[in-house]
């Protein structure tokens, strides 16, 4: 067989016998020449970097002295495509976000693609391009990866794992378990903009909702309210659940009182509005640019003006305050001044009848 | 938000509660109809700012809560065929049948989905002409005109594989059932408003002149709510038992005849069970005998159901305002919104649901505890 041929023929795994550039089909998966050149063409030129260039079975780095953080975050998303983002941006952001509220600097994220046969080629550079622009942003190198193709049928067009390694060059403790009374609950902007901007994207509204989702890389936030205060206490990012289930975690971890007043807690209007026509609490839906920060009263005002002068904390204030007793519970003080507790929800929020 | 905002403004809504602590001289007791304002009362803590004089208790306005465990039970069935694609507003989901809900028939492989319309139904029936599309057509006068419009669109579509589960039932039977009861302690009425909103409130005269109840039509915000509350108390103080529309901005005496129109169309009315309080006449709607060819009761035959309800649950007490969810020694307990015995700990209008998730299992002493924290405000 000559060069000629073999640049056509795709070896015994694959019955197609010609080049696929437009659809996924099962030969991508293969491990043969066809999964090479997809990798080639469709992941290591734009996300090129040394340990990805070198081709070997793990990217291999350099780390700074310190301790490190590691998370990984497994997207599943439809649709792919939504107002503000698409699962490419969103599984990095995931990831850089997890290793961020630990108050690390997130360095290196490997990507795990399972890709449906039947796919668009098109659509899978679309989202690597999302990915790489947004893993730029960040700063972050994507180091390794991995493609696995799945029957059609057998899976949603694409879902992406992605990992991190971040890197905590201070010896500061943050947390769920570290909230303490005298400390003010601070989120970083409007609440519920993701959620409701794949809902709509998915048509399941049933009207037009000008929202576009949040999602962001959180790290340069981080960093800038880590310089503005050295006694940052809890950082979190309320995605699935929103605000009131991370809330709930951080009330049960640390074993205070969270107390919200609901007249501060921002949220823009349109969310506002598809929330009351769907009988939905705004504070479970899902946000994917957004941190919660616990500190110290005293601090509270430096840590806000800082947030205020970063793209994605223009819009941060304070939602809340802790207090000791009664431990483990979020309570709100309702716009009309009484107290009612806020629980984490039962399962899947479902919009009511009438 | 227009018409949102204006009506949960803590001066208005307090000013309107200390004149109900003004006027009011004893004890009261006053049911809110509609699951819908049971929730919002519980989520704005409507109740712990009014003078102890006041009792709220919780009425059957939940249409989750009293569609009859039969039915729900003919749905699964429905819903686990093969040919069959099953649709429901989400609320229905996670109601507890006999054995199971329709959440376990979707992942033990039924097609089960949910819609926010049922002409999302229809267009599903019009996408897969290989499948029977069952549509749970279950509510108040407030769900009727939309299901029986899906009715009227899947024939003139000519539509042959569209079919309704339908339970539908009706307020005012309700409220003669409760106020008829040698055990009633109800005394005053909030009307729902959103069923005020489709039928209008020409049926409750009679209601109030019979019993001699004042009957409010109220909506639904803070201030909605405590404005119909005032307008009650104001009655009972009175002596005086009429009907008053506190909810102007959506409902007049008539109400939407055009949408009365569709329901009379398409349904008759009849006798209907409700879940834990029993048979109602003439309580409910279902399909006139011309629309047969579009009821899921006929087009399937699911035999004889034998039903099963927790002997722990008091939901039929909750529901008629004899109890309140906390009287039940399961609540909390046993029952939560992820292992719930009854309807009223599923649906969001639910009582039992709306006191578990609003914290009512917790002590007053509590949120009491809450009240010694100083706000801080905002950074300028």
């Amino acid at each position: 067989m000559n060069d000629e041929q073999s640049s056509h023929i795709e070896g015994p795994v694959c019955p197609m016998p010609l080049r696929h550039d437009e659809k996924i089909v099962m030969g991508h998966g293969s491990g043969g020449r066809m999964s090479h050149d997809l990798i080639g063409r469709l992941f290591q030129r734009p996300f090129d970097n040394p340990a990805l260039r070198a081709a070997n079975d793990a990217g291999v780095v350099t780390v700074p002295p310190g301790r490190l953080a590691i998370s990984t975050d497994s997207h599943v998303v439809a649709p792919l495509f939504f107002p503000g983002g698409d699962i490419g941006r969103l599984a990095v952001c995931g990831t850089v976000n997890d290793l961020a509220m630990m108050g690390a600097t997130p360095l290196y994220l490997t990507a795990g693609f399972i890709l449906e046969e039947g796919l668009d080629v098109a659509v899978l550079a679309r989202v690597v391009e999302s990915m790489q622009a947004v893993a730029a942003e960040a700063g972050v190198t994507i180091v390794a990866g991995d493609t696995k193709v799945v029957q059609r049928g057998k899976g949603d067009g694409l879902y992406i794992n992605t990992a991190g390694v971040g890197v905590l060059v201070h010896d500061r403790e943050i947390g769920g378990a570290n909230a303490e009374p005298g400390d003010v609950v601070i989120l970083s902007g409007p609440m519920g903009d993701h959620g409701i901007a794949v809902l709509g994207a998915r048509g399941d509204l049933g009207f037009e909702a000008d929202v576009a989702s949040d999602v962001a890389p959180l790290n340069h936030l981080m960093m800038a309210m880590m310089a503005a205060s050295d006694r940052i206490h809890v950082l979190r990012d309320p995605t699935r659940g929103g605000v009131a289930t991370t809330l709930n975690e951080i009330a049960r971890q640390s074993n205070v009182a969270i107390i919200l007043d609901e007249r501060a807690v921002p949220i823009r209007p349109p969310v506002a509005a598809a929330c009351e026509m769907l009988g939905f609490d705004p504070l479970y839906i899902a946000n994917e640019g957004k941190l919660l920060a616990f500190v110290p009263a005293e601090d509270a005002n430096d840590v806000i003006g800082v947030m205020r002068a970063t793209r994605y904390g223009e819009e941060a204030t304070i939602i809340g305050s802790v207090q000791a007793s009664p431990g483990g519970r979020v309570l709100l003080r309702t716009c009309i001044g009484s107290t009612r507790v806020v629980d984490m929800l039962a399962g899947e929020m479902l919009p009511r009848i009438c | 938000m227009k018409y949102v905002t204006e009506y949960r403004d803590a001066e208005l809504v307090g000013a309107t509660i200390r004149e109900i602590g003004r006027i009011v001289t004893r004890p009261w007791v006053i049911m809110e109809i509609c699951g819908g304002q049971t929730h919002a009362i519980v989520r704005h803590g409507i109740d712990q700012l009014l003078p102890p004089e006041i009792e709220l208790v919780h009425g059957p306005g939940c249409p989750v809560c009293v569609t009859p465990l039969e039915l729900i039970d003919k749905a699964l069935d429905i819903a686990a065929r093969p040919n069959a694609i099953f649709t429901s507003y989400g609320d229905m989901l996670r109601v507890p049948g006999s054995n199971g809900d329709l959440f376990a028939v979707r992942a033990a492989g039924g097609d089960v989905r949910v819609v926010y319309s049922p002409l999302d139904a229809v267009k599903i029936a019009q996408a897969n002409p290989d499948k029977e599309v069952v549509f749970f057509a279950i509510g108040f006068e407030t769900t009727a005109p939309a299901n029986a419009m899906s009715v009227l669109q899947a024939r003139a579509l000519g539509l042959t594989n569209y079919s309704v589960l339908v339970s539908h039932v009706c307020v005012p039977p309700a409220m003669h059932a409760i106020l008829g009861s040698p055990l009633n302690r109800v005394q005053g009425f909030l009307a729902a408003g959103h069923v005020n909103a489709v039928m209008g409130y020409w049926e409750y005269p009679a209601i109030a002149e019979r019993y001699h109840v004042p009957i409010v039509v109220t909506g639904f915000e803070p201030l909605d709510v405590a404005t119909g509350i005032l307008a009650v108390v104001r009655q009972l103080e009175e002596g005086r038992a009429e009907v008053e529309n506190a909810y102007g901005r959506a409902v007049t005496l008539a109400g939407n005849t055009l949408a009365q129109q569709v329901i009379d169309q398409v349904f008759a009315v009849r006798d209907r069970q409700w879940r834990g309080v029993g048979l109602i006449p003439a309580s409910g709607w279902g399909l006139r005998p011309e629309f047969a060819d579009f009821d899921a009761e006929t087009r399937f035959d699911v035999g004889e159901i034998r039903t099963q309800e927790s002997p722990a649950c008091i939901a039929g007490q909750i529901l008629q305002g004899l109890k309140k969810p906390h009287d039940c020694p399961a609540f909390g307990v046993q029952c939560t919104p992820e292992t719930p015995l009854g309807a009223t700990m599923v649906s969001s209008e639910g009582a039992c649901a709306a006191y578990y998730r609003y914290g009512r299992h917790l002590t007053i002493d509590d949120l009491r505890a809450t009240n010694d924290v100083v706000y801080l405000g905002q950074p300028s």
